[in-house]
């Protein structure tokens, strides 16, 4: 399996990072950014990492099913995270919650028509302080509002046409 | 001036419910308290295994330790107290069997594991009968994984047992665990099946019903069970298994109590290879070729009829000549070596040869220390292994060998004509074409030097002139050596040992009066009767005297048996009293766990021959503990005390070779080749291996 030159030398790096003889060490990195990649987590793609990190097929499904974050599915060009967990919920995640899924359409970890959305009710994502927090690809946007939420969806489905 | 460094301790004393306990240091407390008969009760931890302190079944009071602690995880220090039954021990063992409950179906009643299931006995014990969860329970339909693993989600406590045993003990690692918390279960390697060694190790291991079966499950209860501890039948390696018995019919073969040299260990041959003992083939009836076609007679007629035949032949000086079977008992194939010796006067009797020990014993000769038991593996730094694939043909030693390698860091080395299991562990392995393995040694020799021992185990490959180059070869490496000549079934090594050979005697004693071997027997066509007792030598090899009277043994109708003139229903090994040799000389008993109607043990069947032609006397009574006495006494090696046998232990011969020139006939040792499916003609007769579609290992073609 090839990847981009630039997801490629990623994976070096990583590999450079970790002590000789401890290639697994390496897994979930070259999970997400492989992921990053493919917009998902093919069966390819594991008999790929296993062979890489010198570990059983299996032990990669492993990983992949423990970590949500991980997805078998295919994802939106953006996937976006609404957190729902204690803090957020108590300043109204579960409400961007129920927006969003009317506006868009779908529901957790599904993904909109023409592909570009894909949506997930995550827990905490570690942004407590600044909750209630939507997640954008890497991108954390904090005391999300109703507005706010409109807004970036505008603006990721703008982008577009 | 420096004070010399305090030795380190090498006994740790600590107190448990107001006992006072010793231990080796960095022994677990959980181990240490199961030594001086204090449970603590554990799910997830399993003796010989890693640590996973998953469950929070073992959690004890440790003074001064301000929370309750895992004894799986801590080890003893000195002047520890313990507490292992208190009211919050309790009512935390009580919240755990809750929470473990929330999930888990109450189906006990039908539950394959109801009688014997540990979560049972712990709800049992703590009384978490009540939960005060009202929740609907989580559930996923149960799976069938391969001919023999099922596995039922919702019963599964996510103890990671199988999951260990698959890939440390076996060193398949077929079983993982995806998704994460109440959704966590047990996960195949094939998506949805699971391509493995079916060993079963994982649901013998599981504490409850989640993991079952094909053969046992819904069958019987376990308390309506017999339970008979024997040895398999299949391979040399000679594990003990249990067999489960109801009504005459064989349910399961398990070794929970580790009785055996095996402990738990079994293969799937072992485990489930039973299946042949009732299979609807079995004869059961002697028969007599009457006008060109097996009829089905007495007994006595069939007796009769073979007394008068050989008394006739051997009054006419005819030529006779006797194939024995590997899986035979040692009673049986001592007796059978005296009739055809005394009796008959012709020492025209073989087995088949998988593996050269006769020339190991030679060059071994005047060194008892140098054959390797199944413990010295376990032991031993290193090992190595040339020309077998361990893991298909000789599961429990592969698996001593895995043992070794994770409780004692031994090194394994491997040559063999193809990859092998034993790679993924090896310190070296090399891989040369068929019959070369002795020459790529070599390649070892300076890194061997420099191991402390070394265990040598070697397959058909190295023979004749082989073995004792071997020998030398090893006796420059300046560092002590044992050896285990692999061969293949389980007494395979009792029919050397009991001098089933045409140039030896019991006890590898010269034959003064040499005879025919297997194949010179099959190939001469001056033979007026070939005897054939428990084996199958006319499967790809045609009899070339046209006119000989064939008398077989056998429990089916097999290629040998089809064109006898005679044929003989014998009972199996599961059937017999007696006892066997291991690859590794131990030598274990046998103990009848079922009856076939209408079949005889081998031995009562030459007995009877014995008794019709008037040789009884000489030959001797046909019971197994008489002979036994007979080779306790006079086959050399097997003075081996009682009380290990009689306790159904292994006692170790210690055969001894007075320097005995003997052609072995290299050309008739071969192995069979046979991998974890596959037992000879036996394992035609196994459904469940002619089920398991598993392609045997990268060194066979089907
Ligand atoms: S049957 Fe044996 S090899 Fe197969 S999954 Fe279970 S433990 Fe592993
Ligand atoms: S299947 Fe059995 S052994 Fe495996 S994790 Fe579940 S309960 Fe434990
Ligand atoms: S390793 Fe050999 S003796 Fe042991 S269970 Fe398997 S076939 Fe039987
Ligand atoms: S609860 Fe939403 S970020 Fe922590
Ligand atoms: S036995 Fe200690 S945590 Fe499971």
């Amino acid at each position: 399996m090839t990847f981009t030159p630039e997801t490629e030398k990623r994976l070096q790096d990583i590999w450079s990072r970790y002590p000789a003889g401890r290639k697994r060490s390496a897994v979930i990195p070259m999970l997400m950014y492989a992921q990053d990649e493919l917009g998902m987590v093919t069966q390819e793609l594991i008999a790929e990492v296993a062979q890489r990190c010198e570990v059983s097929p299996l032990q990669v499904e492993e990983v992949v099913g423990y970590y949500s974050m991980l997805n078998k599915q295919k994802m939106g060009k953006h996937h976006v995270q609404v957190c729902t967990n204690i803090a957020c919920l108590l300043m109204g995640g579960e409400e961007l919650w129920q927006h969003t899924t009317k506006r868009l359409g779908i529901g957790h970890k599904q993904i909109t028509a023409d592909g570009l959305i894909s949506l997930e009710e995550v827990e905490c994502a570690g942004a407590c302080s600044w909750a209630p927090c939507v997640v954008d690809g890497y991108e954390y946007h904090h005391h999300m509002t109703i507005e706010k939420l409109d807004q970036l969806l505008d603006s990721i489905q703008k982008k577009v046409q | 001036m420096s004070t010399p460094a305090a030795a380190p301790p090498t006994v740790i004393n600590f107190t448990v419910d107001g006992r006072q306990l010793s231990a080796p240091p960095g022994t677990l407390l959980i181990d240490a308290c199961k030594r001086a008969g204090i449970e603590i009760p554990a799910f997830c931890y399993y003796e010989g295994y890693s640590l996973q302190a998953a469950c929070r079944m073992c959690l004890v009071e440790v003074e001064k330790m301000p929370k309750l602690q895992t004894a799986c995880t801590l080890p003893v220090m000195e002047g520890m107290i313990v507490r292992s039954e208190t009211e919050q021990l309790t009512k935390a063992r009580k919240g755990t069997l809750e929470f473990l409950l929330t999930n888990h179906p109450l189906d006990c009643p039908v539950c394959d594991k109801g009688g014997e299931c540990e979560l049972q006995d712990m709800v049992f014990r703590y009384g978490a009968g009540e939960s005060r969860f009202t929740e609907m329970k989580n559930h996923e339909p149960e799976r069938q994984w391969s001919p023999v693993v099922f596995y039922d989600p919702a019963r599964c406590i996510l103890c990671y047992r199988c999951v260990r045993a698959c890939n440390e003990g076996m060193g398949v690692g077929a079983l993982g665990i995806t998704n994460r918390g109440v959704l966590s279960e047990i996960a195949p390697n094939g998506g949805d099946h699971l391509d493995c060694d079916e060993c079963g190790a994982c649901i013998d291991i599981c504490p409850v019903g989640a993991l079952t079966s094909n053969t046992y499950r819904y069958k019987t209860r376990p308390w309506e069970m017999q339970h008979v501890g024997t040895v398999c039948t299949h391979c040399s390696n000679g594990c003990k298994t249990t067999l489960g018995v109801r009504n005459d019919e064989i349910m399961r073969g398990n070794n929970r109590d580790r009785s055996g040299i095996n402990g738990e260990f079994l293969c799937v041959k072992g485990r489930y290879g039973f299946d042949f003992n009732a299979h609807e083939e079995r004869l059961t009836s002697p028969m007599i070729r009457i006008n060109g076609k097996l009829e089905e007679v007495s007994w006595s007629k069939a007796l009769g009829f073979v007394a008068e035949k050989f008394k006739s032949v051997s009054a006419a000086g005819g030529k006779f000549g006797v194939v024995a079977g590997t899986h035979l008992t040692n009673e049986e194939l001592f007796y059978l070596q005296k009739f055809s010796r005394a009796g008959l006067k012709s020492s025209n009797i073989d087995h088949v040869r998988s593996g050269d020990f006769v020339t190991l014993l030679d060059a071994v000769s005047g060194n008892l220390t140098s054959l390797a038991t199944a413990d010295d593996l376990y032991n031993t730094k290193a090992a190595l292994v040339i020309g077998a694939d361990l893991s298909q043909q000789h599961p429990f030693l592969a698996f001593q060998l895995r043992a070794d390698v994770r409780h004692h860091k031994a090194k394994i080395f491997t040559v063999t004509p193809g990859p092998v299991r034993e790679a993924k562990y090896s310190a070296a392995s090399v891989v040369v074409p068929e019959g070369q393995e002795f020459d790529a040694l070599n390649n070892l020799t300076e890194q061997l030097k420099g191991e402390k021992e070394l265990v040598i185990l070697f397959g058909d490959s190295i023979k004749g002139q082989r073995v004792r180059d071997l020998v030398a070869w090893a006796g420059t490496l300046g560092i002590p050596v044992k050896y285990v000549c692999l061969v293949d079934y389980s007494n395979s090594r009792g029919a050397m040992d009991m001098g089933v050979m045409p140039n030896l005697l019991p006890g590898y004693e010269a034959d003064p009066h040499p005879g025919m071997s297997v194949k010179q027997m099959l190939a001469s066509d001056a033979l007026d009767v070939l005897w054939v007792v428990g084996e199958n030598p006319l499967r790809e090899t045609k009899l070339a005297s046209k006119n000989a009277f064939v008398v077989a043994h056998s429990m089916f109708l097999d290629e040998t048996a089809s064109t006898a003139d005679v044929v003989f229903p014998s009972a199996s090994a599961y059937e017999k009293n007696g006892t066997v040799t291991n690859v590794t000389g131990q030598v274990q008993r046998l103990k009848a766990a079922v009856r076939t109607m209408g079949t005889k043990t081998d031995l009562e069947i030459l007995g009877l021959i014995a008794k019709e032609m008037g040789m009884a006397v000489e030959i001797g009574v046909w019971s197994h503990d008489v002979v036994f006495k007979e080779i306790h006494k006079s086959v050399r090696g097997y003075n081996v005390p009682l009380p290990i046998l009689i306790t159904g232990g292994a006692a170790v011969t210690n055969p001894v070779n007075g320097r005995v020139a003997v052609d072995v006939l290299v050309d008739e040792i071969r192995s069979a080749g046979d991998t974890l499916f596959t037992s000879g003609s036996l394992g035609r007769y196994s459904k469940l291996l002619t089920s398991v579609p598993e392609f045997p290992g990268a060194l066979y073609k089907r």
